[in-house]
């Protein structure tokens, strides 16, 4: 036969062999179409970012230029700031205590001193929108909109901060460079440069001083920032412009959506899985239909590709099914994204990711379907003369393995370029595939164990539905990795969530402190303590905190270290250090090695104890000499031991604890721990010390629990989100395999049915299948979460695991419970088909 | 004239671990254009591995099959295949229809694979033949057993093959439809010159052939032509 009229027969022939089978050739398809929607939305969704990004490039910074220090400016920064001309606009930000004094409520935030004209670029929203200019006017201030709500504070009232009092003017909503979710870390509150109390920017304080710049003339922005970047640094001094803005967000965001990329490329591996699967029994189910055709000399390759076309076909379908559903889901993601967005994200089609999509999804489900049809050449002729010649066993040839090789390959591929970095897209590809041989052993070893260990005292019925997991055509293997999946994913996000609140929870608890005032002056470190236990808490601790950088490391100096390329720094290197001196080791710290010298009094280097994580950083050892300069006076230490801390203490730990009395006279600021038992408690004691001393800072545990909450909150609810992709698939792909082997279902029951079984007994026949099945995979799955959950702890949060079985027995529940319903609705009408009916058909 | 089958010292024998199984031997006749042929014999004789291997449905173990002049032993399976395609028909005891075709689609089955998509004409032709002009758009499971062989027996003739091989093609219906089936079979393979092999068990029908092979054990025991035998003993009786 002419290849033209070959390809055009296999096309006819393909498209007359789906008929009947089309709604369930669609539902095998459709598990891949979430997959697609889940890349198209998401990759659409990045280049509708991207493209935002680069409209609204100088809103991000709202400025041409910046320039920013965590110290007042230099004269020497001052004249390069007059150099530069232009517009300009200064801002100060720091970390304070508000009080509203209506409602007797404090809060720590973040304070920002603006002058007139920054945002140069972009617009600040406020409600009213006219608060946005009139606050600079008076002794106005702009208040997080969430922090009022959440404070009942309304526009109106007082706010004070330092010795300062502002009228809240309106409620801040969106501002530039600050996304939603960077506001719940630390609520901001705008007030007039010129109104800030000085005296929260004393020493000791964090501050930051910027100044934003304007060009109206046509200069070029990157050109006038790259010959002062390196007398800037050397002042400690960062430079910002639209570019490097831009490039910021961009690579941040881009992170972003490709992790979410690649949760739905999960979803689509998992959904082309499903595809070959029903594949794979849909063609056993043609067995005679192929023999017939090679009986009358179609070649093994024309039967091959009669498939592969309805494959094809199949994957169209779903590309494009799944493309529609990605478009129309795309508009959810701004939603659900909102709170890390810099910029508002409008809604357009990206037909790139569009084209991408539905290509990785087509090609994704023709290579997972080829696995199953390349057992098609081994269908014999003979099939058609005999009954029970089954040739399609497949031989795992090496055109099986050259498949799976690409098939692997292309996954891995896939993930390397979709993931933030290759090594995260490779250990994301080992890691899913690990997943899914253990979901796939544990599927196996139930069968076996299953074929050889059955259940023997039992009821029939328990018996025959155990029987139905590893009967010829089964679909168990299908299913647990389905489900299994689907589980794991929910179940590991449930478990890390739970792992770290958990341990903040911990941290807070028994007779732990749990409420800390910082920045104390020296002299105001009485009082406070006064103030504290007049309201009647205890002073658990008293620490003095010594703000210190490295001048030098085993007598090179940094500067030094830093430009010769042959030489590691590190951020131990650059780092500012708070250290604390005092006679003891604290409970959250063990000694590792040396001597840990609480007093020194001698002439020589002060000995000093060093974290063990830093000191590897810096690569000193005991013995080594590091020169710490503390307010521009070079003090010389000597590391006499070193520490193993426990950070994850809720109280202060520090890298460099100095002896008793060494640091007496350097310049320190105080933190003062206590315990409060009740809310009323801790509002009372803050209110007190916020009244008598205002620059003063408290930070309440509780409201850290509940702030990581609505953080974890939203993350938890995009992740959810996405692992609904995966869910969902599952599910399709469960509706799918029970639909596959309905009529081998349905010619059971009729058999068991002739020799007497009631419709109410097969059905608690399949009753106990689901269920078991359901058991199974969700009990794998959440084995596997935990496993995983443990390893997150360990190796990312450093932290111990921390279950809740509750959430877990519920999420095992919700997922019997769904294979049950699906496997049932897949199934009705099985139990009530007559003998007759299901003899005609097989003629 | 010349041989459209030629069958050589054929031998089968399985494998079945270290055990090897023989279940046709040293099997040998040809077949002339026209002919009519029925293998018979008990169940496990050999009947339908003698009728795949004579089609090229299967390799042997030793010996050969000619099929019109082209020696199959070497071929590759997609060339038997091709060889199928131009001069073989098949008629199968469970019909083998196609259950998502129409009755006309699978008639054309054989014709489209050579490359003759548009036979429409030819297939509807054929359908009237057997009877079923009224059934041409009907599905298999739409059709009476008698219906899906006549079917099957129009697909069989649709590339005019030089050869007809037919497995027990009365085996699924009742007798009164076998019997009218068997006189479409052999009113069509008339017609159109094919040679005609089939295997039965129902004696009556291998009696209307003019040659019966009968195998026993995977061997030969007795090649005749019943006609002849009638004729013979009617002769000898007179």
């Amino acid at each position: 036969m002419e290849a033209t009229n070959m390809q055009r027969w296999m096309f006819r022939f393909a498209r007359r062999d789906t008929r009947g089978n089309r709604g369930r050739l669609a539902l095998f398809v459709s598990s891949m179409v979430l997959g697609v929607a889940a890349l198209v939305s998401i990759n659409s969704f990045g280049d509708n970012l991207r493209t935002a990004i680069d409209a609204e490039a100088q809103t991000l910074l709202g400025a041409d230029m910046s320039l920013e220090s965590s110290k007042p400016f230099s004269d020497n920064v001052e004249s390069i700031v007059d150099s530069l001309g232009g517009i300009q606009s200064r801002r100060t930000s720091f970390s304070s205590m508000a009080y509203f004094p209506r409602t007797a409520s404090s809060r720590l935030v973040t304070v920002r001193g603006n002058e007139a004209g920054y945002p140069f670029y972009g617009a600040i929203e406020t409600d009213p929108p006219e608060a946005a200019e009139q606050y600079l006017s008076g002794d106005g201030a702009l208040v997080d909109g969430t922090l009022m709500q959440q404070y009942g504070v309304v526009v109106g009232d007082s706010v004070k901060i330092g010795r300062s009092m502002y009228r809240v003017e309106g409620r801040l909503l969106q501002t530039p460079r600050e996304s939603a979710a960077i506001m719940l870390f630390s609520p901001r509150i705008y007030v007039p440069l010129a109104r800030v109390d000085t005296t929260l920017l004393a020493m000791g304080s964090r501050a930051d001083y910027e100044v934003y710049f304007r060009f109206e003339d046509e200069r070029d922005v990157e050109a006038t920032a790259e010959p002062l970047r390196e007398s800037l640094q050397e002042e400690r001094v960062g430079i910002d412009t639209v570019e490097e803005e831009r490039e910021n967000w961009d690579e941040a965001l881009t992170n972003l959506y490709r992790f979410l990329g690649l949760v739905g490329f999960t979803a689509l591996l998992l959904g082309s899985l499903g595809v070959a699967s029903s594949i794979s029994v849909y063609v056993r189910q043609r067995v005679q239909t192929i023999a017939v055709l090679r009986c009358y000399g179609a070649s093994t390759w024309s039967t091959v590709g009669v498939y592969l076309m309805q494959a094809l076909g199949m994957g169209l379908f779903g590309a494009l099914a799944g493309s529609v559903v990605g478009v129309s889901i795309q508009t959810l993601i701004p939603i659900i994204l909102g709170d890390f967005l810099p910029v508002d994200v409008s809604f357009n089609i990206s037909w790139p990711a569009v084209f991408m999509g539905s290509g990785i999804g087509l090609g994704v489900t023709i290579l997972f379907a080829l696995l199953p049809l390349l057992s098609l050449r081994n269908v014999s002729p003979l099939a058609a003369l005999r009954s029970g010649v089954d040739t399609t066993a497949l031989e795992k040839g090496w055109m099986w393995w050259a498949t799976a090789a690409v098939v692997g390959l292309g996954t891995t591929g896939f993930a390397m370029i979709q993931a933030p970095t290759p090594l995260m897209g490779l250990s994301y590809a080992g890691g899913i595939l690990v997943v899914f041989l253990l979901l796939a052993a544990t599927a196996k070893g139930v069968m076996w164990l299953l074929v050889r260990r059955p259940p023997i005292r039992t009821s029939y019925t328990i018996k025959q539905g155990i029987a139905n997991l590893h009967r010829p055509n089964n679909q168990t293997l299908m299913m647990v990795l389905a489900l299994g999946l689907g589980t794991f994913l929910v179940t590991t996000m449930l478990i890390s969530e739970q792992t770290l609140l958990g341990q903040i929870t911990v941290a807070g608890a028994e007779e732990r402190p749990n409420l800390i005032f910082f920045d104390i002056q020296p002299d105001q470190v009485d009082e406070l303590i006064a103030t504290v236990e007049q309201t009647g808490l205890p002073v658990m601790e008293d620490v003095p905190i010594v703000t210190m950088r490295i001048q030098s490391v085993k007598g090179l100096s940094v500067d030094e270290m830093r430009a010769d390329s042959t030489v590691r720094t590190s951020w131990a290197h650059r780092r500012e250090y708070r250290s604390t001196y005092r006679d003891r080791l604290t409970d959250s710290e063990t000694l590792l090695e040396g001597e840990f010298v609480g007093a020194h009094s001698g002439s020589g280097p002060i000995p000093v104890s060093v974290e063990v994580g830093v000191a590897s950083e810096l690569e000193v050892m005991i013995g080594d000499q590091i020169v710490f300069d503390i307010q521009g006076i070079p003090v010389e230490t000597e590391v006499a031991s070193l520490r193993e801390v426990d950070w994850r203490r809720m109280q202060t730990n520090f890298f460099v604890v100095f002896p008793d009395g060494t640091l007496d006279n350097a310049p320190a600021t105080h933190v003062v721990m206590t315990r409060a038992d009740s809310e009323e408690a801790s509002a009372l004691v803050q209110g007190a010390v916020i009244r008598s001393q205002p620059n003063v800072s408290s930070i309440d545990i509780s409201l850290v629990l509940s702030v990581f909450d609505a953080i974890f909150s939203r993350i938890g609810f995009v992740a959810r989100f996405m692992a609904l992709f995966s869910i969902s698939t599952g599910l399709i792909v469960l509706a799918g395999a029970v639909l596959i082997s309905r009529f081998q279902r349905i010619e059971e029951s009729v058999l068991l049915k002739t020799l007497g079984a009631s419709r109410k007994t097969v059905l608690r026949i399949m009753s106990v299948e689901y269920l078991v099945l359901g058991l199974v995979s969700s009990a794998t799955g959440v084995l596997l979460s935990v496993i995983a959950g443990w390893c997150i702890a360990r190796f990312v949060f450093a932290t111990e695991l921390i279950l809740a079985p509750g959430a877990i027995l519920t999420i095992m529940g919700v997922v019997i419970g769904l294979t049950l319903i699906i496997g049932h609705f897949n199934s009705r009408g099985v139990y009530d088909r007559s003998a007759l009916e299901v003899l005609r058909s097989e003629t | 004239m010349n041989d459209v089958l030629r069958v050589s010292d054929l031998t089968k024998t399985y494998q079945s671990g270290s055990r090897s199984l023989t279940v046709l031997h040293d099997v040998s006749f040809q077949l002339e254009a026209g002919d009519t042929c029925a293998i018979v014999g008990p169940s496990g004789s050999g009947k339908t591995t003698l009728l795949g291997l004579c089609a090229g449905l299967d390799s042997p173990s030793g010996g050969s099959v000619t099929l019109c002049d082209r020696n199959l032993g070497p071929l590759s399976e997609d060339d038997r295949a091709r060889v199928r395609n131009m001069h073989v028909g098949f008629v199968f005891q469970s019909f083998r229809l196609i259950p998502t075709l129409t009755a006309i689609e699978n008639v054309m089955v054989p014709a489209e694979l050579q490359g003759r998509l548009d036979v429409k004409h030819e297939a509807e032709a054929l359908l009237k033949d057997v009877g079923l002009e009224d059934r041409f758009d009907h599905f298999p499971s739409q059709l009476s057993g008698g219906e899906q062989q006549r079917v099957a027996l129009a697909r069989a003739f649709i590339n005019r093959p030089a050869i007809l091989f037919a497995d027990e093609p009365t085996g699924n219906l009742d007798s009164e439809t076998g019997e009218h089936v068997v006189d479409i079979l052999f009113r069509l393979n008339r017609d159109a010159g094919t040679t005609l092999v089939l295997v039965t068990h129902d004696l009556e029908l291998a009696n209307k052939t003019n040659r019966v092979i009968r195998l026993k054990g995977g061997e030969v025991v007795s090649d005749s032509n019943p006609r002849e035998m009638a004729s013979a003993s009617m002769n000898g009786g007179d």
